[in-house]
């Protein structure tokens, strides 16, 4: 699969018109330099001989020179992606904590109000775009309530822990600078809101038609004449069998939101790979452009990946059937 | 005309008042933006106009929504926007649902090899997140309205493909399919005679629903810089030129965003709507 992404993205960037060498060196470079820096590039060689340095260069964890930042991708690439990681861990531990629950309330309680407005609350994330909930959130929390901060990951007086993730909640707990979680939880809380809240929307609403669905089958109605209570119904007939498909979108969602990431990243001044990535396609930089595609199609099939396996070891009809 | 409204289909969908509602949200919004130029107080305010005493008003009766920093009528422009928005919508699905539908239809239908080849090139498009496939391609080409159409119709087609791909594995197996092939039909005709009028119930539903999610992308694309270009009016570039000056102007962020809001509901309702109606998985 990841094979294919980068022959995808391979050949999105070679296919389409305009030279890059051109575009990186600008408009008064002369014929001569771009001469040189396409050798450098090997924009020279055949097509399938470029392939074969492109994938070289990825397996060695060498992606080549931003044009823009003159550094390598992958170092630019590690010092900007723990903070969107941080960012869509949240998000998603938003995602779940929230719409999960929602939708096993809306979807026990169907056609009730609660379920009509955990319904009109996904329908909302939904349709609205992250970066109108940027907006929104931005003008209730940071100007009109004022409790919260506007931008960035730290404020301007609190020192970054040394790193040891890359994550500053999580550096910052080890190191014992309580201090400085509590202020990147504040700066965190509105992007993860943002950014999770379309995600959410749908994980409610998926989790309610699986519910829906499991709440009519037979062995719920037979363990209610038994007598069971509802609550161990819920927990322990309903939940695992609804869950299971479930798993599977939450994963998509959990990738997908790399790519809202750009819209949240961009409201809220987030020094994240999105920024980076924005950056990238704003000045032509192949090979950030790249990199930046390539970390996201990987984080994509690698999340693909886990969940395919728990949704396995969850399932008895999957684990069961190797053996 | 009024037949319709006398079927049981209509019966059926005004059962639902959402539905209804996102009927109405679409049809007037449509209309608005066909006659744009006749509904809108200040038709001209969509280019590049300016009117600088009347720069930054707060929302009044003459301007609903308040105007932008060189005087510019934003209920106009929002109307306008609109329209950009549906001319993309339009033109995305009219590009990306014929290329998905057809390669599904080819893949479901004659399985082997050809069905291997195309599902594992729809899965590698499916394995990047939609906006950033998007994003990568824009990346090459210059921000301008049919450059992001081209984009987003690169990423959508899969979708129809993984649809009609799997509606044709189950139709291949019915009664009037297998009885056409022993009359001997030709492929033609079993394919777009045969299988392609019954996944239209299920196409029609995903057109509905995805025509505001194309809405949705398209004003993202156009928030970051990549997509339509001022002075043409477009709501994700609305939003995000007026979110630099929050919270002050809050006028011209807010209502372009509440405006998206309301069209991809709009969609969103009535093709939930048309899933019911249908009774078809999408």
């Amino acid at each position: 699969m990841l094979i294919g992404v980068s022959i995808l993205i391979f050949i999105i960037a070679r296919i389409i018109p305009g030279d890059p060498a051109r575009m990186a060196l600008g408009p008064t470079a002369t014929q001569e330099m771009v001469e040189q820096y396409r050798d450098k590039l090997h924009l020279n060689d055949p097509i399938h001989v470029q392939y074969w340095f492109f994938i070289k260069g990825i397996t060695q964890g060498d992606l080549g020179e931003s044009v823009y930042t003159k550094r390598n991708v992958t170092t630019d690439v590690s010092t900007y992606f723990p903070a969107t990681l941080e960012l869509i861990i949240f998000a998603a531990l938003i995602m779940v904590c929230v719409g999960v629950p929602l939708g096993i309330l809306a979807g026990r309680y169907k056609d009730k109000s609660i379920d009509n407005i955990s319904r009109l609350i996904s329908l909302l994330g939904v349709v609205t775009p992250s970066f109108v909930w940027a907006v929104f959130l931005m003008i209730i929390f940071a100007f009109y309530l004022d409790i919260l901060p506007v931008a960035g990951r730290l404020s301007q007086d609190t020192v970054a822990p040394d790193k040891i993730t890359g994550l500053i909640i999580i550096d910052s707990i080890i190191r014992g600078q309580f201090d400085v979680t509590i202020d990147a939880l504040k700066h965190i809380i509105l992007p993860a809101l943002a950014l999770s809240l379309s995600a959410l929307g749908q994980a409610s609403r998926l989790t309610r038609s699986n519910i829906t669905e499991v709440y009519d089958k037979q062995y719920i109605e037979m363990a209610r004449a038994y007598g069971y209570n509802e609550f161990k119904i819920a927990t322990k007939y309903a939940l695992k069998p609804a869950m299971i498909p479930t798993l599977t979108i939450l994963g998509l969602d959990f990738a997908a939101m790399l790519g809202n990431a750009f819209l949240v990243e961009f409201v809220f001044a987030w020094p994240g790979i999105a920024k980076y990535g924005v950056q990238a396609i704003l000045y032509k930089d192949l090979n950030a452009i790249t990199a930046t595609t390539m970390i996201i199609a990987t984080f994509f099939v690698i999340t693909n990946l886990i969940v395919d396996l728990v949704v396995a070891y969850l399932n008895p009809k999957i684990r069961l059937s190797g053996k | 005309m009024m037949k319709i409204f006398k079927s049981r289909g209509w019966y059926k969908f005004s059962k639902n008042p959402l539905s209804v509602i996102g009927l109405l949200i679409v049809s007037i919004i449509v209309l608005m933006s066909i006659f744009a130029n006749y509904l809108t107080p200040f038709p001209e305010h969509a280019g590049p106009f300016v009117d600088i005493p009347n720069k930054i008003k707060p929302p009044s009766s003459t301007y609903f929504f308040g105007t932008d920093k060189i005087g510019r009528d934003t209920f106009s422009r929002i109307i306008f926007g609109y329209r950009t928005s549906l001319y993309l919508g339009v033109i995305v699905l009219c590009i990306a649902v014929p290329i998905g539908t057809s390669l599904g239809l080819i893949a479901g239908y004659f399985g082997g090899k050809i069905d291997a080849i195309i599902m594992r090139i729809t899965d590698i498009f499916l394995s990047i997140p939609p906006l950033v496939l998007a994003l990568s391609i824009m990346a090459f080409l210059k921000p301008t309205l049919t450059n992001a159409m081209i984009a987003v119709s690169m990423m959508w087609w899969p979708w129809y493909t993984r649809l009609i791909y799997n509606l044709t594995r189950s139709l291949k197996n019915e009664g009037f399919v297998i009885s056409s092939k022993i009359v001997g039909a030709s492929h033609f005709h079993i394919i777009f005679r045969e299988i392609l009028p019954n996944c239209s119930a299920s196409l029609i539903t995903k057109i509905t629903l995805d025509m505001g999610f194309v809405i949705l992308i398209g004003s993202s694309l156009s928030f970051l810089g990549l997509g339509v270009q001022p002075p043409t009016p477009d709501l994700g570039t609305m939003v995000s030129q007026g979110s630099k000056y929050l919270p002050d102007i809050w006028w011209l962020s807010v209502f372009p965003g509440l405006a998206i809001l309301v069209i991809v509901l709009g969609f969103n309702l009535l093709g939930d709507g048309l899933k019911d109606l249908f009774d078809v998985e999408i």
